[in-house]
């Protein structure tokens, strides 16, 4: 594949590997935060851990899009399917586990009419095939997914298509980072240490790398956009350390093949003239996080299922003994729940972060565990 | 006899009929749909025998008896149908065992209003399957369900073959030391199904790898008698195959990212989709586990075949009390080769 592989490189990694051991001061610890889910992913999928220097520590964050949708929001998605309306969602979101032991896919084996999309134009077209049934697509995600559910709004207010309405779920990244950067855990009781972050890929390509400097600059710490390529992870690991090891804390762009400073300014004007701040949203694991997340604005209200439909509110909560909180909010790591491999798997997720491929449990799980099980033997 | 009236006065309308109650009530409808259609696309001596049952002399040896339920969607697909599939899906699952398949049963459960010419294209691929493979349908079965019990037409298949002496071919027979080979490129199938499926329309040449592969087995088992384990990755792909291997012969498998067989344009769909090419259906591959001195040997054997030409050695038996099935990444990192675990989901960042 052009333009993917050469950023899978073998060689090229080893190079960088024996560069990131160079830089890397054996004296001092580099906790590295990678936000985004994706990266996440990329770290476990390809081994990239098997390649740095044990010094340098992945924190894994709060970035995967279903992983930090709190189960009240799911509850209510099922809620919108129980009244009989047609649900779409990201597959990805099907398997999330919502309270009393419920899911979207428990609930549509139950009889709820909920399926899974592909984008938010299949679910203009289911809308547009079934006339006579209420169709709510359920929106997650960060500012990636955004877009695409401006244009459908937008789409079904010219068409006048008067079954869609969309359960907007969207949240945004730097209100999440700057989140975690002033909680206590970070801040004072250092309990997550963070020493730099990996910033996102495909949402910077959306929102620029602009956003990120002012905690950058509040918080002193540095950041580098990286690319979801494991390539793109080692090359920004490289410049993350030689910031750390400079004590410079600026925003630094490895992804300059898709971000720009300013990012995708159409993407933006769509999503702004469709969305509006939300003055609270919850997070699983961050709890309330004061303008984090959009919701519809009043000229398309026709379209906001959270106004067309009664929602009961629910208090569902998470599993008792369920650390996803803390795992995303890089306090505690996926082996220091009692849930992870005992009962909780990708087969019978318990919570969140064992459901997507980008959530830490799961990755850890499905691509790492052999290393912690030979870990867990030596150390015994 | 020459006063026996016709059974069927008019023929069926295959080209604009459809599928109806009466084609599954036991009465003259089902009997004419058999004779005009099954029967005659099938043609041998055992269903003209006429009775419920094939009646066949039994070979010595040990007998091997496999069945396979066929639910895809689409029926139609780039490089075959339902039809092919049900042929080559239970041949290849009596042929993993190192038998050659004999004899296949067929059963169809259809769906009241589906087109009588879609059925007959997928009979008339299952019989040039069956004739090409050399292994006849010599029973079967028809049900019909209401309209919308049904997803247009399942075949179940069953076959029967025997397995050549000195063989002893079990995923519990893989050693630790013992090499893994794949018979050629992965995730054909898988790829050719979801790029046909209609909310998921994208274009790609790949066609399904849908093929019997006795024939290949037969090869295979001559050249290296003692193979150890085959197996035929379909649904799961090739990660959940090992998975299984490693689980029943309690060992542990590390393999070579590098070195298994993935087509560009495979790897680039499951790019595209967030999917990974490991778990990816296959109808026409298979993988074989042998003594680590016999591999070239085998190898040699498969790439010699014509489904086998793409054939590589990927991995090798590890001793492992986890049973982990792990993988040297081709970055040069490593990691677990996990079952799948529910089903494939694209990602959504």
């Amino acid at each position: 594949m052009k333009y993917v592989n050469e950023f899978r490189d073998k060689t090229l990694a080893k190079k960088l590997a024996a560069q990131i051991a160079e830089a890397a001061d054996p004296s001092r610890q580099y906790n590295l935060m990678e936000f985004c889910g994706g990266h996440t992913h990329a770290i476990f999928r390809y081994g990239v851990q098997d390649l740095m220097p044990s010094n340098v520590n992945f924190v894994h964050g709060p970035g995967c899009p279903v992983c930090v949708l709190p189960i009240p929001r799911i509850d209510n998605a099922i809620e919108l399917a129980e009244q009989g309306a047609i649900v779409c969602t990201y597959g990805d979101m099907m398997r999330v586990p919502a309270s009393k032991k419920n899911s979207l896919i428990k609930a549509k084996a139950a009889g709820s009419d909920i399926r899974m999309v592909y984008s938010t134009q299949d679910a203009l077209k289911v809308a547009r095939e079934n006339p006579d049934r209420e169709v709510v697509f359920f929106a997650i995600g960060f500012e990636t997914t955004t877009p695409p559910t401006a244009v459908a709004i937008k789409q079904a207010a010219e068409e006048e298509l008067a079954n869609f309405s969309v359960f907007c779920n969207h949240v945004l990244t730097p209100a999440a980072i700057q989140h975690i950067l002033q909680s206590p855990e970070v801040r004072e009781l250092g309990v997550v240490q963070i020493d730099g972050f990996y910033g996102p890929s495909h949402v910077s390509s959306v929102i620029g790398s602009a956003p990120y400097d002012y905690f950058a600059e509040e918080f002193q710490k540095p950041v580098v956009i990286a690319g979801f390529e494991p390539l793109d992870v080692m090359q920004s690991t490289l410049m993350l350390i030689s910031q750390i090891n400079e004590g410079r804390f600026e925003v630094e762009n490895e992804y300059t093949r898709v971000v720009t400073r300013e990012g995708n300014e159409k993407a933006q004007g769509l999503v702004s003239e469709v969305f509006e701040l939300r003055r609270m949203f919850e997070w699983r694991g961050l709890g309330d996080v004061p303008y984090s997340a959009l919701k519809i604005r009043e000229e398309y209200s026709a379209f906001d299922a959270e106004r067309r439909f009664e929602i009961t509110k629910s208090t569902g909560k998470d599993v008792k003994g369920c650390e996803c909180p803390a795992i995303l909010r890089g306090a505690k790591k996926p082996t220091d729940c009692k849930l992870f491999g005992t009962v909780c798997t990708p087969d019978n997720p318990q919570g969140s972060c064992m459901v997507s491929s980008e959530g830490s449990c799961a990755a850890y799980w499905s691509f790492g565990r052999f290393r912690l099980d030979r870990v867990k033997e030596t150390a015994e | 006899m020459s006063r026996m009236e016709k059974r069927f006065p008019t023929r069926i309308n295959i080209r604009k009929g459809t599928v109806d109650m009466t084609h599954g009530s036991g009465g003259r409808a089902m009997a004419q749909l058999i004779e005009e259609l099954f029967t005659k696309h099938f043609d041998n001596t055992y269903l003209r025998q006429g009775n419920d049952q094939a009646i066949f002399e039994a070979p010595k040896g040990r007998m091997v008896m496999s069945v396979d339920g066929h639910v895809v969607s689409p029926l139609f697909f780039p490089g075959g149908d339902i039809g092919a599939l049900s042929v080559h899906g239970t041949i290849n699952d009596v042929a993993m065992s190192g038998a050659k398949p004999l004899y296949l049963s067929a059963g169809f459960i259809l769906e009241e209003g589906f087109p009588l010419a879609d059925l007959e294209r997928i009979v008339i691929s299952m019989a040039a399957a069956s004739r090409a493979a050399g292994v006849p349908v010599v029973t079967g079965d028809t049900k019909v369900v209401e309209r919308g019990k049904g997803d247009g037409v399942f075949i179940t298949t069953t076959g029967i073959g025997v397995v050549p002496e000195r063989l002893d071919i079990s995923g519990a027979n893989a050693k630790a030391g013992d090499a893994i080979l794949v018979s050629g490129y992965i995730g054909d199938h898988g790829v050719a199904i979801m790029s046909s499926r209609e909310n998921l329309a994208f274009e790609t040449e790949i066609i399904s790898d849908t093929a019997a592969l006795h024939d290949l087995v037969a090869d295979m088992v001559a050249a290296v008698p003692d193979i150890h384990t085959m197996r035929d990755p379909t649904r799961g792909g090739l990660a959940s195959a090992l998975n299984e291997i490693a689980y029943q012969a309690q060992v542990g498998m590390r393999l070579n990212e590098a070195a298994i067989p993935v087509r560009r344009e495979v790897d680039a769909a499951c790019e595209l989709l967030g999917l990974d090419p490991l778990y990816v259906a296959n109808e026409g591959k298979l993988v074989a586990i042998c003594p680590a001195d016999k591999a070239d040997a085998l190898l040699k054997a498969m790439q010699a075949h014509p489904l086998g030409r793409d054939a590589a050695i990927i991995g090798e038996v590890v001793e492992d009390d986890m049973g982990f099935v792990t993988m040297e990444t081709g970055f040069g990192g490593t990691r677990i080769v996990d079952w799948l675990a529910g089903e494939q989901l694209p990602r959504i960042c």
